[in-house]
């Protein structure tokens, strides 16, 4: 078996597993978006359109093709946590797939193809709602499903890369608490960047999701101008996931190797 | 001489300053249910880690099935299967998806699984419960079902780590009739137990550990012959009497041992000591001979000690 394969095999496992649990999931991917959209974009959108910010397009769609990038983030790193966790700790599944021709970075690369496919379903649902709600275009929506993708996947690898190195699920509420909900409220997903004081400003380009968010505004909102957007092109955002990814990719199969075979 | 299946020199395993397996030695042949018996913290898991390629080598030289753990890992596991300490099932799984997923694992085709799982399912006795989910599932039907699937592959070498721990005496049996009918079927078979009665029912032979070092080796009677006369004499006193009578017992057997409730005499005929005891005028309450057991040598060798 090559590597592929192996990956491939631990993606079949889940979704054997899939089957069984997918209704669950399902409704959150649709209830999600259309709560968000409904009580930011179209509540609090009124308000924003009326009060003369100075922003090029609506506050729904501004907001809609945010977090679709900032949905992609949740989900990814959810998938880099708890299933993972789980395997490790809590179902200890992993510990059966390494007696098994699979080794520890066949459960990795197996992950990250998986987490590929739930954030694909996740974000296609996300855009079809967002032009239901007449945020987006559905051919530029769509077209922002694979850059949400990498942003998720970016943050799958390098969160299971820190969970493998985690006693317990402690420091787990403690990454989405003081990581993940502090990037979901100031990476530009519900106001630009550009209305951050000066000094907050450098910080807040070093954070992955806002280029996620950007990257995902530039291909959803295309011609959009610089009230939206900043000016930076999109290799630098593609470039700046891509990098997260790897590192992901390079790091936690290492660690889960010291972690499942000690 | 038979074709080595695991061979280990001088293998060590180390965890920073602590020596878990310290230097031992083994052959396990073709065809033979071997034990590793010994109190818990004796290295026992440790060693079936190694031998399973789960945990590298810290110092030695090992070989599983001809191939090394460290560079073929995955050659060797492709043809064991491994039954560990601790069910990990998937819970919401079924019976059979189980089995399934593990089947993929090992790279069988979709139809090599279903007529595989079919044969393990009657194995396990679990036929009727294919459908269901692995969760609600009794103790004893885990641990079955945890073995089928380690047969998936169909093994040349299965390695079961304390597979009756924590399961009741019934589930036990069921178990170890599983267990005699795969080496009746031709499997080489490495348990590791502190249960003695497990070792005596399943072992052609086996090694004691204790604190990673090998402390007797050979059959089961083997060692009985060696570490424990043949019989032993189990007396109980009167309250207050033991104390007493214990002065009076010197010379009566090879070997005595004075525990809290009861005294234990070993020795090689059980009637001539009786008969010397009653001669010394000591008359216990209730007198018990039995044949020892490998549970005697285990004393013998390991100490009444507690491990936690």
């Amino acid at each position: 078996m090559t590597v592929l394969t192996r990956s491939i095999r631990v993606v079949e496992a889940e979704l054997v597993t899939y089957r069984r649990t997918w209704r669950g999931t399902v409704i959150s991917s649709f209830v999600n978006p259309v709560l968000f959209l409904s009580a930011m974009g179209l509540g609090l959108g009124s308000l924003v359109d009326t009060s003369g910010a100075d922003l090029a397009i609506s506050y729904l769609a501004f907001v809609a093709s945010g977090l679709m990038a900032a949905t992609a983030m949740q989900a990814g790193a959810s998938e880099g946590a708890f299933p993972v966790m789980a395997g490790i700790k809590w179902r200890k599944e992993f510990h059966a797939t390494i007696t098994t021709p699979l080794g520890p970075a066949d459960i990795v690369y197996g992950r990250f193809l998986w987490s590929i496919i739930r954030l694909s379903f996740i974000l296609v649902v996300f855009a079809l709602i967002s032009v239901l709600f007449g945020a987006l275009e559905v051919g530029p929506a769509l077209l922002a499903v694979p850059p949400g993708v990498l942003t998720g996947v970016a943050f799958t690898t390098v969160v299971t890369a820190f969970t493998v190195t985690q006693e317990d699920e402690t420091s787990l509420s403690t990454l989405f608490r003081f990581g993940i909900t502090p990037l979901f409220l100031f990476s530009g997903t519900f106001f630009p960047i550009s209305q951050l004081p000066d000094f907050i400003k450098p910080i807040a380009y070093a954070t992955p999701l806002f280029h996620g968010v950007e990257l995902v505004r530039k291909i959803a909102l295309p011609g959009v101008d610089h009230s939206v957007v900043t000016s930076l092109p999109i290799w630098v955002h593609i470039c700046y996931l891509v990098a997260m990814t790897a590192v992901g990719l390079w790091l936690a199969p290492k660690l889960l190797d010291r972690r499942l075979r000690p | 001489m038979r074709e080595s299946i695991v061979q280990a020199r001088g293998l060590t395993k180390k965890f920073g300053d602590f020596v878990a397996v310290d230097a031992i030695d083994f052959d396990i042949v073709k065809g033979e249910a071997f034990g590793f018996l010994g109190p818990n913290g004796a290295g026992k898991t440790s060693t079936m880690k190694m031998i399973t390629t789960v945990s590298p080598i810290t110092e030695g030289k090992l070989t599983v099935l001809g191939l090394d753990p460290t560079t073929q890992g995955r050659s060797i596991r492709q043809r064991i299967g491994v039954v560990p300490q601790e069910d990990n099932l998937d819970l919401e799984l079924t019976v059979a998806e189980n089995l399934y997923v593990y089947g993929r694992y090992h790279d069988m085709s979709r139809a090599d699984i279903r007529r595989r799982t079919t044969e393990l399912l009657e194995f396990a006795q679990l036929t009727d419960r294919a459908k269901s989910t692995v969760e609600p599932l009794s103790g004893g039907m885990k641990r079955r079902l945890t073995i089928a699937r380690a047969l998936i592959n169909d093994p040349e070498l299965v390695i079961l780590d304390e597979p009756t721990t924590g399961l009741d005496p019934q589930a036990r049996h069921v178990l170890w009739d599983r267990l005699y009918r795969l080496k009746q079927q031709g499997a080489t078979l490495i348990i590791t137990t502190h249960y003695m009665d497990e070792a005596e029912q399943l072992c052609d032979r086996l090694v004691v550990m204790d604190k990673g070092v090998i402390a007797a080796e050979g059959s089961p009677r083997e060692l009985i012959a060696e570490y424990a006369p043949r019989e032993v004499v189990e007396l109980r006193f009167e309250d207050g009497q033991q104390d007493q009578a214990v002065l009076k017992l010197d010379g009566l057997a090879h070997r005595s041992e004075v525990l809290a409730d009861r005294v234990l005499l070993y020795t090689d005929d059980a009637e001539a000591t009786q008969h010397h005891m009653s001669e010394r005028g000591i008359h216990p309450e209730q007198v018990l001979v039995r044949r020892s057991t490998l549970e005697d040598v285990f004393l013998r060798l390991t100490g009444r000690r507690l491990i936690d």
